[in-house]
């Protein structure tokens, strides 16, 4: 029961969240100078002044902000997002086309981070105060200091240029046609981009996968299970993993949002045609339905990482499961 | 008489507070900001000749006289990463204290006033923190129509809800706290409660907090720098060097982009050693290395 | 209870331990701290030997440097042998666990994700041994599927006792297993000890309360600032002060609360910053010139006393 009412209430929590972020966007998109009606038809655009009559009166522009909201969440919640004047195709269409993109690159620097991050820092831990701890230590603080797009243009040199073992960007080859794309052509192009996208998480859950499995390491339950003859390695896979394993995973999942900037950094680096580079383009050419779009998803795919992370916690664990601690 | 060098007891840190240590950081936290002032003061006072176009010196590798190399316009590439690193610090200051400002008033708000100031302050922070944070950047330089001014005000207005979290939960801690409970009993007026008690606690976590968000700042500022929004390509910034960079990068130019980044990194790491070793200095028992 | 233990196998013998940290003091400079220095003390089978002392007197310490769990900083000198073998480091990593167990003082000390069973269970032991230790101490078979936190205080206590039965073990070590437990519990764990020492194993009992030592234990070490000043059966503390030798365990008689409830004035000596000779000197009211040498162990009366004066 107990498990039942936290993920309602965490559910409810977020989702007022998620259209407090949505208040939030809009009203920062409104308050720009660009002129709204500019923002929904483009500045060069060739329509006549019915058709630009039309679009404001179908999204509210010339109405005051609270009503336009309104207008603007009816389309929203009905699916219609507006036409991006960047790409020239309707807002949802766009988002869904260049997530595509995005999710695999995201998924796999997610997942790369992850699993060196936590080897690392068990590693680290185990070896603690050795000099492959002192290199992780160190190499992990640069890592966080580093400017993604600066790594990212690094890597591009490196590898790209003067080894010439990757590709120079794009997520497909250009010469190809696109039937003719494999899906090795597609894993080739993102190596770069999904490496460069890791740095981010790797030194923030290899530092913390170390620090909590030295503070394990110093606890009571594993003087005991030292005491009952378990070697370190014994101690480390059957106390240490168990122990920490939950938090790590936790963090990687609060993790989205940084990753979600991340790509916006990496994917201008490489020209991956994902929903970063769109937020981006989005943002400078004044396509406000785009950029209210993504803005929108984006809040959306924080949201879910968060509340993934937050229902583990409350369910997996089997002390919050059975409900709160008994002394 | 163990090898398992994990049963180490902590970090020999963590318990001296010892003159050594002290001096030791102060030293280097001595050494952090001179370092970060020189380039600020050089990025200030230098004669824009400096790195001013020199056609006949285009593309020119790095060498004693242009230590960074020269760029497409034959500009150096030392000076004119000195300049736009300068710049980002002068942002960055400007930013951290706006939003420190703002973290102390909203937190020690929501920590004082609690109930429905304190809903509304913690639901804005998790607003905030609800998208992503350059995203967030992003709708505020458009909202303040991309220019350089609106990348400063949108890093400036961003850096809070972190900071506000720990204020208002440091302010709540001491308000809590039994003795100044027992200061109110006994009829101390609310000044001086402040004064005597909540300012000293707060304070070290507040310059603690403020350092730490250079970093952030500085970052969040070259990264909008490089997407496109931010100052002309005329003023240097270290984002927009390396933005520049990237077109330069396929014709294997590679010190455009290396050293104004290595800069940046250097400058980011001094900040969060500040950071680090202030943390250790004001309040020795936290200290988790 | 025996006062002679001629006609018992000494199990563990602890002769001239000394346990020292290092540690950063000021800075960089690095200073030993010498937390237990000569200390000796034995166990036999089948009896069980209370090792009494006031909190910070490094009780605990010696149960880890007999596991040999001490941290890393820590260095150790001196003889310990076990069953008449020198007891190695080698020693110590394969038999702890089987003939020398530790029963640790709460579930802070179990996995707290870890179910109990696959807890008790260990590295070492089988489902079968476990079900039947837990047989043996009424648990039911749905504690297996328990996770610690969720064990009421009564049946903690049996699930940690339970650990110590899952091999043949000759020594068992209680680090102070009763407190925050009420009388009838405590006794009740405190009779799990009696049965295990009757069965032949030799229990080390490391408690501050030496009410309920003396209910259940043999013989009792009293400890004082990282050493033994006294051995001797447990019979002489219940006949009272004069049975006793050394001056500090007749005061520590005194501050029990059924007797005069007379603390001794002083604080036991902090570890960095011990006197040279006799370490109660200061607190001592037989005090003399003599107590400012070193001071052995002596036989006095069926017992072992560190003390010039004792008779």
């Amino acid at each position: 029961m107990n498990r039942v009412k936290y993920i309602c209430s965490t559910t409810a929590r977020m989702l007022t969240l998620l259209i407090a972020v949505s208040i939030l966007s809009f009203i920062l998109i409104s308050a720009s100078p660009v002129d709204p009606l500019k923002a929904y038809v483009g500045a060069e655009s060739t329509l006549s002044e019915e058709a630009k009559e039309e679009v404001a009166e179908y999204w509210g522009l010339n109405d005051p902000p609270a009503e336009r909201f309104l207008t603007w969440a009816d389309h929203t919640l009905h699916g219609d997002l507006g036409q991006s004047i960047t790409y020239n195709m309707p807002v949802s269409t766009v988002i869904a086309d260049r997530f595509k993109y995005s999710v695999a690159l995201i998924l796999a620097a997610w997942v790369l981070s992850g699993i060196i991050g936590f080897t690392a820092g068990i590693f680290a831990a185990v070896k603690k105060g050795s000099i492959f701890d002192k290199c992780v230590k160190t190499f992990c603080l640069i890592l966080q200091s580093a400017p993604v797009f600066w790594f990212g243009l690094l890597m591009l040199t490196v590898f790209s240029i003067i080894l010439g073992w990757f590709p120079i960007g794009q997520a497909v080859p250009v010469d190809k046609l696109a039937a003719d794309v494999t899906i090795w052509d597609r894993i080739y192009h993102m190596i770069l981009p999904a490496v460069t996208l890791s740095i981010l998480g790797t030194g923030k859950i290899t530092l913390y996968t170390r620090q909590k499995l030295i503070e394990i390491m110093h606890s009571d339950y594993i003087l005991f299970a030292r005491a009952r003859g378990e070697s370190v390695k014994q101690l480390v896979i059957r106390h240490g993993l168990r122990n920490i394993a939950m938090p790590a995973i936790t963090l990687q999942f609060a993790s989205f949002s940084e990753l979600f900037g991340g790509i916006a950094l990496a994917e201008t680096v490489f020209s991956y045609p994902g929903i970063g580079s769109a937020v981006t383009a989005a943002a400078l050419n004044a396509d406000a339905p785009l950029l209210i779009g993504i803005a929108m998803f984006s809040a959306l795919f924080v949201f879910v990482g968060n509340f993934i992370a937050n229902v583990l916690y409350g369910v997996v664990d089997p002390r919050l499961k059975e409900g709160g601690y008994r002394a | 008489m163990h090898n398992d060098s994990i049963f180490a007891a902590g970090s020999p840190r963590l318990k001296s507070s010892g003159i050594n240590t002290r001096k030791k950081m102060i030293i280097y936290i001595t050494a952090a900001c001179v370092y970060l002032i020189a380039v600020l003061i050089a990025g200030l006072v230098m004669n824009p000749d400096l790195y001013g176009v020199h056609y006949e010196n285009k593309f020119l590798t790095p060498s004693f006289s242009h230590p960074f190399g020269t760029d497409f316009m034959g500009r150096d590439m030392f000076w004119r990463s000195i300049k736009g690193l300068s710049n980002s610090i002068l942002v960055g200051l400007a930013a951290s204290a706006v939003s420190s400002v703002i973290a102390l008033i909203f937190g020690v708000a929501a920590a004082v006033a609690g109930g429905k100031t304190d809903k509304i302050i913690t639901w804005l922070v998790d607003c905030c923190m609800g998208m992503p944070h350059i995203v967030l950047l992003l709708l505020i330089s458009y909202m303040m129509g991309r220019g350089g001014f609106g990348v400063a005000f949108a890093v400036a207005v961003t850096h809070w809800p972190e900071l506000t979290r720990l204020v208002r939960a440091e302010v709540l801690q001491v308000k809590n706290a039994q003795y100044v409970q027992a200061a109110v009993k006994m009829g101390k007026s609310k000044t001086r409660i402040a004064k005597e008690h909540i300012i000293p606690h707060v304070l070290p976590v507040y310059l603690i907090g403020l350092v730490l968000l250079f970093p952030h700042a500085i970052m969040h500022e070259a990264s909008l720098t490089f997407l496109g929004f931010g100052f002309s390509a005329s003023t240097p910034a270290i984002g927009g060097i390396l933005s520049e960079a990237m077109k330069h990068i396929v014709t294997g130019k590679w010190w455009l982009c290396l050293f104004p980044g290595l800069i940046l990194l250097v400058a980011v790491m001094l900040f969060d050693v500040i950071g680090d070793k202030l943390k250790m200095l004001l309040n020795p028992g936290s200290g988790n290395q | 209870m025996g006062v002679l233990n001629n006609n018992k196998e000494s199990v563990l013998k602890v002769k001239n331990l000394t346990v020292s940290f290092s540690r950063y003091d000021r800075g960089w400079n690095k200073t030993n701290l010498q937390v237990i220095h000569s200390l000796d003390v034995e166990v036999f089978s089948g009896e069980i030997l209370a090792v009494v002392g006031s909190s910070g007197s490094g009780k605990s310490l010696l149960a880890h440097s007999v596991l040999g769990i001490l941290p890393d900083n820590a260095t150790i000198t001196g003889s310990m042998e076990f069953m008449g073998k020198p007891l190695t480091e080698k020693d110590q990593k394969k038999l702890r666990g089987e003939q020398i167990v530790l029963i640790p003082q709460s579930v802070e000390f179990l996995d707290p994700l870890m179910k109990v069973g696959k807890q008790v269970k260990g590295i070492k032991g089988t489902v079968e041994k476990m079900r039947e230790a837990f047989r043996r101490y009424g648990l039911s078979e749905n504690v297996e599927k328990m996770y610690p936190f969720q064990l009421s205080g009564g049946m903690a206590r049996r699930v940690l006792v339970s650990t110590a039965v899952m091999e043949k073990s000759k020594l068992i070590i209680a680090d102070e297993p009763t407190p925050g437990l009420d009388m009838e519990m405590a006794m009740e764990t405190l009779r799990h000890f009696r049965q295990l020492a009757d069965q032949g194993c030799g229990v080390m009992l490391i408690t501050h309360d030496i009410d309920l030592a003396l209910s259940v234990a043999d013989r009792i070490a009293v400890f004082y600032a990282g050493t033994t000043v006294e051995e001797c059966p447990a019979e002489d503390f219940i006949k009272g002060k004069k049975a006793l030798r050394h001056p500090y365990s007749r005061a520590f008689i005194d501050a029990l609360p059924q007797n005069s409830f007379k603390p001794i004035k002083g604080t036991q000596p902090y570890a960095g910053d011990l006197p040279k000779g006799c370490l109660f000197a200061d607190r001592c009211p037989l005090r003399t010139e003599e107590c400012g040498g070193k001071i052995q162990m002596s036989s006095v009366r069926g017992g072992k006393v560190r003390c010039v004066h004792a008779t």
